[in-house]
């Protein structure tokens, strides 16, 4: 069984038990992924490469939603994050004038404390999350969203944040160009 | 699938982000940290949307997906703002709000 | 699905175009602002014509609405049905039976008129799970009908107009003020450097407070209430460049502020002891039928109170008034005369069984609003005689006569106060705007001892309209101010024979006492302004038609609009027919409102005196009198003087001490900016001091002296080298142990973050292990 048709059927809804087992062997990779390229993202003293662990990180995102049947969000996350973000915080690096080879100056010497808050909040996180939802499944049974629902839902219930959000885009943009604007 | 493999992912990648955020000088790459923490959050309204068969997780997602672009705007403009005045972006530099 | 409609059949609800699209009168304003403000710069006038025609239209509706409103309550009945015996007649088809058997608001004539969309809902709709299967079916069961019950914590907003005699009647007065304040300011604000501004802020102020009139859920009160707030205060600092006017605008922004807590909160109570809804008559209804207790509605009155005080100018928080006057002068009309200071006493109006059962007026003898009201009338009197500004006087002479307004509420003379705001609308217009013409006319100077004296035969006709004002706030027979202070002091029941709700003998008195003090600092105010010699350099001229007409149309409307009210013993005596006498209370008061508050509790409408009216006019003539003998004595001597150098004030340390007291405002700005916010600023930073010097510097320290000891010891036993080691070392970990407990204060957003997280963390760990 190959991932193409796995995915296939998890955007069907119904998944076979060996279906059910790639799926779940597709999600630790790409949680693993996910977790290795985020740690190297925030530890790596390259810039350029920490943009490019964080592409992977988005990547894995990206292959969690196809999982969950959240196709559209998959490829928008694609679209948007990879494409259009990334580009973004790569022109960051090189209107700041970054070091492109390894940089020994980007950690903060007390980073320490960062792990501890980080490691704290992960406990309690994960703590709380497996004594609320312990052994809960998801369903699989269901039909997947698709992306007419998902088209349906933004435009008759959630049209007013929708709105607002474009409004909010458009503010963002002005704000970005006022701000940095040379004058 | 359990509900909590992919919240515990989402813990994960959100206590890696705010580990950045903390931890990095550079401004730019605590941008990229606060990306990976309204990721993580996405995770979880995916994730959740599933759960409840409930197709607004995901579009709350993509709410979300915007409002990271709108923040990643704004955010890198005030980070090229700093460097402009201050030749750096160390944000550890930027202490103006010292008591 | 509301109150009215579940009277339908038993009571008559009037129907008209008028009342069904009565949301036509906030919205023209409103798109007037959004017209200004996008196009107002290129359009011929600036904006102007947009604003005056949109509020005059506004005005020609509000018009026709008030006369198809008196038109149904005059073919409803009118003044005849208005006997006991009639009431007592058709009391029996009126005592309505709700669904759950108890009774509801009877309404024999002025019901509301209600008009409501759902604005949003939470948790209401019916085809989305949200909360569970078997809840979301049973919403799709109750369907539209869920509406304040919800499900589960779903609650849904409505959102529409409310008409009824006290809307109506607000609408009348605020489009009338502001449709003359529009017109008046093209002149006065003509070449403004921020024209075009100021008439798009009008407008929405105008439009917020017409929102706020016509609310029909306590939500949607809330959103006018802020929006009113809002607007005043961009309209308050409209010269912001000068710091004393930014400041009085955030002065009026944050006192408000301080209300406003108390309002949320007794909505919030209100909603939920009320039965989930927002419901202006539901909640009302709820009040009344008892379905709230007592104490409930004590607690949520006295929350409300606060709010009122805020917005409404009442002693405490009376002290950002004053100093709003730094807006231009036709804002301080139209807050002071019409919109943002009524909004207070409109609430109590509007929720008024909620504040009657709440604070038990019924037979009482003093309470909160009552008293609120009294020390505010007196208080406001009094400061009102130390001011140089004439502004000012005119300020505090409004907290004074809002006073009022809550002490006739307080005292259950619902219609004596309405009766009054509307008339102390007209004639406190008439002098706000007749100031700003006599500013206009003296270089923008609004001293009466520097720049002013002698006006009026310079300005005839901004002199004999401010006098007219002036007779009508002082209550001088016939003018409008003499009907509604008479009812509300005949309201108190104090003076025997009224047969008032109770006996209110403290408001009673200190109402007396202000009808004394409004004329003696009234007669002041004109004699410094007009009389005597002028003092000012400017060369005063009258100010031109645009701002002399409407300080006559108010005048005009100053004398009159007293008729409305008239006692029926004072009609029958002069030989009308009883259909003149109290009209106003037809046709504001819901006929309901006698029996609004329950059967055997219902208050009446005292019977008025003749005997307190000669009292309370005579305190009032004699007041003034005494002060104008005390001026013509002083020019006698002196022209130029505007006070005995050797006054009373300079012979008598008593009186010194009062009138610095008096100058200094009761000392209550130095209260809350010295006292309370000083004093809270103070400690917490001589604290953090404190902690720094001797927590911190005590641990930097006491490490240093233990390592000193260490060193030492060390010297002592081990050799010279080992010894300065030691002492390095120590001495290095003393000053890092010090950076790092001084971290907190670096202004590194990285560790401030730190903190937030791991606190966030901590608390979330206290919550899931805690609870």
């Amino acid at each position: 069984m190959t991932l193409a048709t796995i995915l296939a059927q998890a955007a069907d809804g119904a998944l076979t038990e060996t279906g059910q087992w790639v799926a779940n062997v597709f999600f630790y990779v790409m949680a693993a992924v996910a977790i290795a390229a985020g740690l190297k993202m925030v530890t790596t003293a390259n810039v350029v490469h920490a943009a490019l662990y964080l592409l992977v990180v988005l990547s894995a995102v990206a292959g969690t939603y196809v999982i969950l049947g959240a196709e559209f969000a998959a490829v928008t996350q694609v679209l948007v994050y990879l494409g259009a973000i990334m580009v973004l915080l790569l022109f960051g690096v090189m209107l700041t004038r970054a070091k492109l080879g390894t940089d020994d100056d980007l950690d903060h010497e007390q980073r320490w404390i960062g792990a501890l808050v980080a490691a704290a909040m992960f406990a309690v996180m994960s703590y709380s999350v497996i004594e609320a939802f312990g052994t809960e499944e998801l369903p699989l049974t269901q039909q997947p969203q698709t992306t007419q629902q998902v088209a349906d839902e933004i435009f008759s219930t959630y049209i007013v944040p929708f709105e607002a959000l474009s409004v909010l885009l458009l503010a963002a943009l002005i704000g970005a160009v006022v701000v940095a604007r040379r004058d | 699938m359990f509900l909590n493999q992919f919240l515990l992912l989402a813990a994960a990648l959100f206590c890696i982000g705010v580990y950045g955020v903390l931890a990095r000088r550079n401004g730019v790459l605590v941008l990229m940290s606060i990306e990976l923490i309204l990721n993580s959050v996405n995770i979880n309204l995916v994730a959740f949307g599933a759960y409840h068969g409930d197709v607004s997780g995901q579009v709350f997602a993509l709410f979300i997906i915007g409002v990271a672009a709108a923040e990643v705007g704004v955010g890198l403009a005030i980070v090229l703002l700093i460097y402009r005045n201050r030749r750096s972006i160390d944000v550890a530099e930027a202490n103006l709000l010292k008591g | 699905m509301f109150a009215v409609e579940e009277f339908t059949g038993e009571v008559v609800v009037y129907s008209s175009w008028f009342y069904d699209n009565v949301w036509l009168i906030p919205a023209l304003p409103a798109a007037s602002f959004l017209i200004i403000l996008l196009f107002g710069k290129r359009l011929p006038y600036k904006g102007a014509e947009v604003g005056i025609t949109a509020v005059l239209a506004a005005f020609g509706l509000a018009l026709l609405t008030t006369f198809t409103w008196i038109a149904d309550i005059e073919t409803d009945g009118g003044a005849e049905s208005h006997s006991e015996e009639a009431m007592a007649a058709s009391g029996p088809e009126l005592a309505v039976e709700a669904e759950d058997g108890k009774e509801g608001l009877k309404f024999s004539r002025g019901a509301p008129v209600i008009n409501e969309v759902e604005w949003f809902g939470i948790g209401t709709d019916a085809n989305r799970v949200t909360l569970g299967a078997e809840e979301g079916a049973a919403a799709a069961d109750g369907d539209a009908d869920d509406h304040g019950e919800g499900f589960g914590g779903g609650f849904s907003i409505p959102i529409g107009t409310l008409v009824d005699g006290q809307s109506v009647m607000l609408l009348f007065v605020v489009t009338f003020i502001s449709s003359l304040v529009h017109i008046y300011s093209t002149d006065y604000v003509h070449g403004d450097r921020r024209f075009t501004h100021y008439y798009a802020f009008l407008s929405l102020f105008t439009a917020s407070m017409l929102f706020m009139v016509l609310s029909s859920s306590t939500i949607q009160l809330i959103v006018g209430w802020e929006l009113v707030g809002v607007c005043s205060f961009a309209l308050i600092g409209h010269w912001w460049e000068e710091k004393p006017n930014s400041d009085a605008a955030l002065k009026a922004f944050l006192t408000n502020r301080v209300g406003d807590i108390g309002l949320l909160v007794g909505m919030t109570i209100l909603y939920f002891a009320a039965g989930r809804t927002f419901s202006i008559p539901e909640i009302n209804e709820a009040a009344v039928a008892g379905d709230i207790g007592q104490g409930t509605l004590l607690i949520s009155s006295l929350c409300l109170m606060a709010a009122v005080m805020s917005k409404s100018g009442q002693f405490i928080l009376h002290t950002w008034l004053p100093d709003a006057m730094a807006g231009p002068t036709p804002v301080s009309a139209l807050i002071h005369a019409a919109t943002m200071v009524v909004a207070g006493v409109y609430l109590i109006g509007r929720l008024y069984p909620v504040f009657y059962e709440g604070f038990g007026i019924a037979g009482g003898s003093i309470n909160a609003m009552a008293f609120i009201g009294g020390l505010t009338t007196v208080g406001g009197g009094l400061l009102a005689f130390v001011q140089r500004d004439i502004k000012k006087v005119l300020a505090y002479s409004t907290v004074s006569q809002l006073g009022y307004m809550v002490l006739a509420l307080g005292v259950g003379a619902y219609t004596a106060g309405m009766f009054h705001l509307f008339t102390h609308a007209f004639f406190k217009a008439c002098l706000f705007l007749g100031a700003g013409s006599v500013s206009h006319a003296c270089h923008h100077s609004f001293d009466m001892k520097a720049d002013m004296g002698g006006l009026r035969t310079y300005m005839p006709k901004t002199f004999w309209t401010f006098i007219i004002g002036t007779a009508a706030l002082a209550g001088i027979p016939p003018l409008a101010g003499f009907w509604s202070k008479d009812e509300i002091l005949v309201g108190t029941g104090a003076f025997p024979g009224t047969d008032g709700n109770g006996t209110f003998t403290i408001p009673f008195i200190f109402g007396l006492i202000t009808a004394a003090l409004t004329a003696a600092y009234m007669t002041r105010c004109v004699w410094l302004t007009f009389f005597g010699e002028y003092r000012g350099h400017a060369h005063p001229h009258e100010s031109g038609p645009r701002i002399t007409v409407p300080l006559i149309i108010l005048a005009v409307m100053a004398v009159w609009v007293g008729f409305l009210n008239m006692p029926t013993a004072f009609v029958e005596s002069v030989g009308l027919g009883s259909g003149w006498a109290h009209k106003f209370e037809d046709w504001v008061e819901p006929e309901g409102v006698a029996t609004f508050v329950g059967g055997a509790n219902g208050f009446t409408h005292a019977k008025p005196s003749l005997l307190l009216a000669i009292v309370a006019t005579g305190l009032g003539l004699a007041a003034g009198l005494i002060v104008w003998r005390y001026y013509t004595a002083l020019y006698a001597k002196d022209p130029k003087a505007t006070e005995y150098s050797d006054g009373l004030a300079s012979r008598n340390s008593l009186a010194a001490a009062g009138h610095r007291v008096l100058e200094q405002k009761y000392y209550l700005d130095h209260l809350y900016t010295d006292v309370v916010a000083g004093g809270t600023k103070g400690p917490l930073a001589r604290a953090a001091y404190w902690f720094n010097q001797n927590v911190l510097d005590g641990v930097v320290n006491a490490a240093g002296y233990v390592s000193t000891l260490v060193g030492r010891f060390v010297y002592r036993y081990i050799d010279q080298g080992v010894v300065d080691r030691a002492v390095n070392v120590s001495g290095q970990s003393a000053s890092e142990s010090g950076r790092f407990l001084r971290r907190i204060q670096t202004g590194q957003v990285r560790e401030y973050a730190s903190l937030m997280f791991g606190a966030a963390a901590v608390l979330a760990a206290v919550f899931i292990f805690a609870f």
